[in-house]
């Protein structure tokens, strides 16, 4: 199978550990505006590894200092343990999948896949069997001699992927490589992008906006928010124990509710919520002052009567919607929080919603809320 | 039924204007001209049609010198050229930020002076007795004797300065348009800074050459004015012959059977280039 061949050989064999690349308090200023702030960050080699944030945060910035477009103006940048802060592009042994694709417009298929191999100097032969390879392996076969005009946008997306591969680099870096194609074809190519990724083994440093498309693809993501990374860790860490209350928001729903930590015992701390009602949240999330409480939609439940150790608050229900799959509610407390909730569509055509203007308990269990700093409102 | 044919018809309607002119202004003078160097005569008794093609023969023994020269001279403009807007169009379009739209106009600016004004301001600067020429003779660059005007030094140079605008432009144009990311992917590539401008801007660059060559090349070859002004009767180019047949020496067939030699050997040197360097590689950046 040609897919094997392309994976990258290792020079020694590294401990699992080992990190691929490695910013140290990396700062990028342009004039006034700091994109990249201090950034520290290890990438493990062999990864899928997904930089998340909103448009403008920084990831773009902190890419192209990995590939050397950019200088930092502080910091150190290392790939397999070698400074190559001062080095040029065409010296670090990575290659970028560029947000427009950068096909060059004047060369074929087969010749912009070899582009990186000729300038390496490889012998015709060698050259013509590892595009054939990766053209196979991002299904590109037939395609050889077409302009990059003559092809659609998720066959140049490809051939991107395929002219970076080709090199057998240390680390791909991907900056939004799917941003351009529509839904359809996004998800259809980030089950492939995934594919190739275990098939070929390399480092993906994957850049994206998308949380959904971060959640399907890394092995662990990195929340970037204004230069600065919020927290890192793998797609469950961060949907179920956000850390601050960008990440809340920035991945998925939440609701917040405004909460003082009252006691703690070592299984659960205790919390008093700004109206009054006392719920509980896991020991080792606990934190003094202002915080807030966080809790999925889908964990809560409504119901009419009270529960055995359960936290509950009481609410009205403002906003009752049937959307096929799920029914959602937005309840609002007498704190005057409104809250959401998520009910799978279980009952079908005989259960129905729970009318506008009731009031109701909601409630959900103590495992499940986590517990993030009050911020002045900034951001989400 | 109605719009489909409407439809069919919009381009050759687009086209009646520009027809229109080049029939009036290009082809039925043309065709007088072929009439006129076919006749025979002279300015006193009057010219009769005789299909006299020795006239054809006749000019290219004569003025084999004058043409041979006017395609020298116009090529070696057309390099120095090349050679100076190169490096200007480049900067101006990648390194310029700011600056780019004043040095492009700069590049204008001789335009807003007549042709014939910038030439003889040449003259002056040249002469023998002024500044460049009395310097250049202190330092011993310059014989006692040594001229700089009347020169063929002189007349190229005139050349190359008055078209160097229609290389520039066509150079900073194709150079504009390229985007910056396809460097940097090569860059990415294991380009060097070398390759990458071998391997990408060149080429991507060269429908802006072949068109910068072919506007600089073809009115240089026909020029007069830079021979007359600024060189003797010895750099004269075919221009020159032309010009003094029709007002000097009014024998129009000559002078109408060297125009058309004129345009022939352009049509023959721009099919040969377009056959060497273009086609092939003009499909390659086009696409
Ligand atoms: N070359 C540049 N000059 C000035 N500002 C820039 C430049 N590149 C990026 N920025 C700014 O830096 C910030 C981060 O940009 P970027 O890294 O592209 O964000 P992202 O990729 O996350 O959308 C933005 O505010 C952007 O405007
Ligand atoms: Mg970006």
């Amino acid at each position: 199978m040609g897919a094997t061949a392309v994976t990258a050989t290792p020079k020694s064999e590294p401990a699992a550990t080992d990190a691929d690349i490695v910013l140290r308090g990396v700062t990028k200023r342009f004039g006034d505006l700091t994109a990249v702030d201090a950034l520290d960050l290890s990438i493990p080699r062999g990864s899928f590894f997904a930089l998340l944030g909103p448009s403008g945060c920084g990831k773009t910035t902190t890419l192209r200092m990995i590939g050397g477009f950019e200088d930092p103006t502080e910091g150190t940048v290392l790939l397999g343990g070698q400074d190559v802060t001062d080095l040029p592009p065409f010296k670090r042994d990575v290659n970028t999948v560029f947000q427009s694709y950068a096909l060059f417009p004047h060369l074929d298929v087969q010749r912009n896949v070899a582009f990186g191999l000729e300038r390496r100097k490889l012998s015709k032969h060698a050259v013509r069997e590892r595009v054939a390879q990766v053209l196979e392996l991002t299904q590109l076969t037939g395609m050889e001699k077409r302009k990059p005009n003559q092809l659609s946008g998720g066959q140049q997306q490809r051939v991107a992927l395929a002219r970076a591969l080709v090199n057998r680099p240390r680390a791909l870096l991907l900056d939004e490589p799917l941003g351009a194609l529509d839904l359809r074809l996004r998800r259809q190519l980030q089950i492939e992008l995934k594919r190739i990724q275990t098939d070929v083994g390399l480092t993906f440093v994957h850049v994206t906006h998308d949380q959904e498309e971060a959640m399907t693809l890394a092995d662990e993501i990195a929340v970037m928010s204004e230069g600065r990374i919020e927290q890192r860790g793998s797609a469950t860490d961060l949907y179920e124990t956000p850390r601050t209350q960008f990440v809340a928001n920035f991945l998925g729903l939440s609701n917040l509710i405004d909460a003082r930590l009252t006691g703690r015992d070592p299984r659960y701390a205790t919390y008093e919520t700004h109206d009054g009602a006392t719920v509980r949240a896991p020991s080792e999330l606990a934190r003094d002052g202002a915080v807030r409480l966080g809790v999925r939609p889908e964990k809560l439940e409504i119901l009419t009567e009270q529960p055995e150790g359960m936290n509950v608050l009481r609410g009205r229900v403002e906003v009752a919607a049937f959307l096929g799959v799920s029914l959602q509610y937005v309840v609002r407390t007498p704190g005057g929080e409104e809250l959401t909730v998520i009910e799978q569509n279980r009952a079908g055509a005989n259960g129905g919603t729970v009318g506008p203007g009731r009031d109701v308990l909601l409630a959900w269990r103590p495992e499940h809320p986590f517990v993030v700093d009050k911020e002045t409102e900034h951001a989400g | 039924m109605g719009l489909r044919r409407r439809r069919r018809l919009t381009p050759y309607l687009l086209l009646v204007p520009g027809l229109a002119w080049l029939v009036v202004f290009y082809l039925l003078p043309s065709l007088n001209q072929l009439y006129v160097s076919l006749q025979e005569g002279n300015f006193e008794t009057g010219y009769t049609f005789q299909w006299a093609w020795s006239t054809y023969s006749d000019a290219i023994s004569t003025y084999d010198e004058q043409f041979l020269r006017s395609l020298r001279y116009a090529a070696t403009a057309t390099v120095l050229a090349f050679v100076i807007s190169f490096p200007l169009a480049y900067f101006v379009a990648f390194k310029a930020g700011r600056f780019r739209n004043l040095l492009l106009l700069l590049i204008i600016v001789p335009f807003f002076t007549s042709y014939l004004m910038r030439t003889v301001a040449w003259q002056t600067i040249l002469s023998d007795n002024a500044f460049v020429a009395d310097r250049l003779r202190d330092v011993g660059l310059l014989d006692e004797d040594g001229r700089l005007l009347a020169t063929t030094t002189a007349v190229i140079a005139g050349i190359t300065y008055n078209f160097l605008p229609f290389m520039a432009l066509p150079l900073y144009v194709a150079l504009e348009k390229i985007d910056r990311r396809l460097i940097e992917a090569a860059t990415d590539l294991y380009a060097s800074r070398w390759q990458a401008f071998r391997r990408v801007t060149l080429p991507l660059a060269l429908p802006g050459i072949f068109a910068g060559t072919l506007l600089t090349f073809i009115p240089a070859v026909g020029d007069f004015v830079n021979a007359q002004i600024l060189g003797t009767s010895r750099q004269y180019m075919i221009g020159n012959v032309i010009q003094s047949k029709f007002l000097v020496v009014t024998d129009y067939p000559a002078a109408a059977a060297l125009s058309f030699l004129l345009m022939a050997a352009l049509l023959l040197c721009v099919f040969v280039y377009a056959r060497v360097l273009g086609a092939r590689n003009l499909q390659e950046a086009a696409l």
